[in-house]
C-alpha cells in the first residue's frame, strides 16, 4: 500500500507572525517548523503501517519554499520512507484552491493508495485542503477523523462532529484527514534522526506537474486580500488581586456590565 | 435585486442560529434564498421567512444523512445553477468549510472562510476575518467567480425581516462520489441543557487549574447561575476532566461571545486563538504573570477554589 502524507511548514505559532508588504504570510522573521496537527498525520500513517501484514511506503509530501525541507526531515526522522518537496518561485501567495491543484497533481505522480492530511494547517486554519483533494482526484473523503482503522482496502473511522459522533467507512483509495485527538505523534529517536538523513528526498517544480504559472501563486489565487490590520491591543483591564472578597469584586464587575 | 444564497444549517428542521445571522449578512447584498436539505428540509421555511428568506429551496433525500459532505455539494451546486446568486453563505462549522470548499472548487469560484463580517464593496462582498490566533485582521473579497463564504457563529445578530419564504423544491441529481464516504452509525451528542457553546452569549471555560473531573462542577455551577455554556482547554480536555465537544481554541471550538470567563487557564496562543474576539473577558488565575491577564478587561490573581464559589453565591444573590 502507498500512503502519501500531505504536511506544510508553517510559522511557529507562539513567534510574531505577521503579514509580508504582498499580504502573503511573512516567513522569513519567525521560525519555521512542521505543522504539529500534520504530526498527527505522519504518525497514523506510521500506525496503519506497524499494524498492516502488507508492505507499506510511506512518501511525505510538502508544497513550499526551500526551507520546508525541514518539515519533510522531521517527517522522515519519524520513520517515513520517503520525500517529495514541490518548491516554484511562482507558488508564492498561493490560496487552498492552488495548494489543492499543487497537492493533487503531486499525488497522482508519485501514485496513491491512501492520502493522510493533518486536520488544518496551523497558520491558514481554513481546514479545507484534504476535501479540496478529495474533490480533485474523485476518490472518497475521510475527514476529521479521532480513530482510524485501515483494513482490506477499506478505511473506517470516527467523526466527532457539531450535532453528533459519526462512523465513516469508504474504499481505497481515499483521502483521510486526522485531529490531534487521533493520537500523540512520536518523537523521533536518535536512529530515527540518523536514518532520515539518508532517505531519499525528490525536487519537483510546476513544470514537472503540469501546471502553467498563472494557475498558482497570488496571481492565481481567486481569493484578494485587501488588507491587513494587528488588532488593537486589547485595552489594558483592571485587575485585582484577591484578598478574599476577589469574588464578589468581579460580580459587581459583571453587575456594572449588565451580565448580571 | 441579486439572491444570495444561504446554507441551512439545521437538525431535522430545527434551525440553528448560526443560519439565522446569515440571513443577517446576506440582506446586506442582496435577497437570501435559503437551500434546506434532508430530513425537515420543508420544516424550516417558517423560521427562514420571519427573518428574511424569501424563496426556500428544500430537497429531502436519505443521502444527506447516509454519506458526507459531497450530497451537500451536489445540492448547492444545482441551486447555484438555479439561482445564478450574487454569493453563496455558509455556517463555518468544520462540515460547512468542506461542503463550501468542494462547491466553489466546481463552481470556479474564489471561497473565503471563517469571515466575522461581511459588506458590501464595489467589486462584491467584503469579508473581514481573523487570523493569526486573533491578532491580525484582514479584508478580503473573492475575485473569481460567485463568492463563496463561510462565516463564522455570532458574527452579526438575529435580526427579524418577515418574507415570503415561499417553499420550492430543488432538483437535485447526485454525482457518482455522492455515495463514496458511507456514515455506518451517528450517534448524536447527549444535551447538557445548557446553551450550544458557539452559540452562547456568555461561556465559562475551566483549565488545568480545575484540577480533576469533579472540580468542573464549580465551572458548571457558575456557567449555570449566568445561563452560560462550559467550555474548556484542551489541558483539561486531554486530561479527561471535560469532554472534548467542549474544547476551545485552535483545535477545539471558536467562540465569541458577549462575556467569556476563563479559570485557571494560561492563556496559551492556540488556547487564544478561539476565545480572543470574545467581547468581554474575565480571567481567574493564581499566577499573576498569566498571558491569559493581558487579553482581559477584569482579573482576579486568586485562587480559583476560593474567587469562583464566591462570584457564583453572589450572582445569585444579585439576581434574587
Ligand atoms: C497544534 C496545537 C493545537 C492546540 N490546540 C489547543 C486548543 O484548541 N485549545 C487549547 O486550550 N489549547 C490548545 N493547545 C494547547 C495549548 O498550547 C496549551 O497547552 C493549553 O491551552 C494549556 O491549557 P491550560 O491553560 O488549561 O493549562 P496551563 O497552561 O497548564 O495553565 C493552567 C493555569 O491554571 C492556573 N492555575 C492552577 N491552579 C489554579 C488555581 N487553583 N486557581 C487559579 N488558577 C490556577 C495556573 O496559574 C496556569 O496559568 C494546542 C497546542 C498545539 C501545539
Amino acid at each position: 500500500m502507498r500512503i502519501v502524507v500531505t504536511v506544510k511548514y508553517v510559522p511557529d505559532a507562539t513567534g510574531d507572525r505577521h503579514f509580508a508588504d504582498d499580504l502573503t504570510v511573512d516567513r522569513d522573521d519567525v521560525d519555521g517548523l512542521l505543522s504539529e496537527l500534520d504530526e498527527y498525520a505522519v504518525e497514523q500513517a506510521l500506525q496503519i503501517s506497524e499494524n498492516s501484514d502488507d508492505d507499506v511506503e510511506i512518501t511525505v509530501l510538502t508544497v513550499g519554499p526551500e526551507d520546508a525541507k525541514d518539515a519533510l526531515r522531521k517527517a522522515l526522522s519519524m520513520g517515513a520512507d520517503k520525500a517529495i518537496h514541490v518548491e516554484d518561485d511562482d507558488l508564492n501567495g498561493t490560496d487552498a484552491l492552488g495548494t489543492s491543484l499543487v497537492l493533487a497533481k503531486a499525488v497522482e505522480k508519485a501514485g496513491y493508495d491512501l492520502v493522510i492530511s493533518g486536520m488544518a494547517s496551523t497558520d491558514g486554519t481554513m481546514g479545507v485542503v484534504p476535501a479540496l483533494l478529495a474533490e480533485r482526484l474523485g476518490v472518497p473523503q475521510v475527514t476529521l477523523l479521532s480513530e482510524v482503522w485501515v483494513e482490506d482496502g477499506t478505511v473506517t473511522g470516527r467523526r466527532d462532529g457539531d450535532a453528533a459522533s459519526e462512523q465513516l467507512e469508504a474504499s481505497l483509495p481515499a483521502v483521510m484527514s486526522v485531529t490531534d485527538q487521533s493520537g500523540e505523534a512520536r518523537y523521533p529517536s536518535f536512529k530515527g534522526i540518523m536514518a532520515a538523513k539518508k532517505k531519499p528526498v525528490e525536487s519537483w517544480d510546476l513544470s514537472d506537474l503540469d501546471i502553467e504559472a498563472d494557475q498558482v501563486g497570488l496571481e492565481g489565487a481567486w481569493t484578494k486580500v485587501d488588507s491587513a490590520a494587528e488588532r488593537p491591543a486589547r485595552t489594558a483591564g483592571t485587575i485585582v488581586k484577591d484578598e478574599g472578597e476577589g469574588g464578589k469584586q468581579l460580580a459587581a464587575f459583571l453587575a456594572e456590565r449588565k451580565f448580571v | 435585486m441579486a439572491e444570495v444564497l444561504v446554507y441551512v444549517d439545521h437538525v431535522d428542521g430545527a434551525v440553528r442560529k448560526s443560519t439565522l445571522e446569515l440571513l443577517t449578512l446576506a440582506r446586506r447584498i442582496g435577497e437570501p434564498v435559503a437551500v434546506a436539505l434532508g430530513n425537515g428540509a420543508a420544516d424550516t421555511a417558517a423560521t427562514l421567512a420571519e427573518h428574511g428568506a424569501v424563496k426556500v429551496l428544500t430537497h429531502e433525500a436519505a443521502e444527506y444523512a447516509d454519506y458526507l459532505v459531497v450530497p451537500k455539494v451536489d445540492a448547492l451546486q444545482a441551486a447555484v445553477e438555479a439561482v445564478s446568486p450574487a454569493a453563496v453563505l455558509v455556517p463555518s462549522s468544520a462540515e460547512g468549510k468542506e461542503v463550501a470548499a468542494r462547491l466553489a472548487l466546481r463552481i470556479g469560484s474564489g471561497i473565503t472562510t471563517d469571515a466575522v463580517d461581511l459588506e458590501v464593496g464595489d467589486e462584491g462582498p467584503v469579508a473581514t476575518q481573523s487570523v493569526f490566533a486573533a491578532s491580525f485582521t484582514t479584508k478580503s473579497r473573492v475575485s473569481k467567480g460567485t463568492p463563496v463564504i463561510t462565516v463564522k457563529p455570532n458574527s452579526a445578530a438575529v435580526e427579524a425581516a418577515p418574507a415570503a419564504g415561499a417553499v420550492e423544491a430543488l432538483a437535485v441529481t447526485f454525482s457518482v462520489q455522492a455515495t463514496g464516504t458511507k456514515v455506518t452509525a451517528r450517534t448524536p451528542r447527549e444535551s447538557t441543557g445548557r446553551p450550544e457553546l458557539t452559540e452562547a452569549a456568555i461561556v465559562v471555560s475551566g483549565g488545568r487549574g480545575v484540577n480533576g473531573a469533579e472540580n468542573f462542577a464549580i465551572i458548571e455551577a457558575l456557567a449555570d447561575s449566568l445561563g452560560a455554556a462550559v467550555g474548556a482547554s484542551r489541558a483539561a480536555v486531554d486530561a479527561g476532566w471535560y469532554p472534548h465537544t467542549s474544547q476551545i481554541g485552535q483545535t477545539g471550538k471558536s467562540v465569541s461571545p458577549q462575556l467569556y470567563i476563563a479559570s485557571g487557564i494560561s492563556g496559551a496562543i492556540q488556547h487564544r486563538a478561539g476565545m480572543q474576539t470574545s467581547k468581554t473577558i474575565v480571567a481567574i488565575n493564581k499566577d499573576a504573570e498569566a498571558p491569559i491577564f493581558d487579553l482581559v478587561d477584569y482579573g482576579v490573581v486568586g485562587d480559583l477554589f476560593d474567587v469562583v464559589p464566591q462570584l457564583t453565591e453572589e450572582i445569585k444573590t444579585r439576581k434574587g
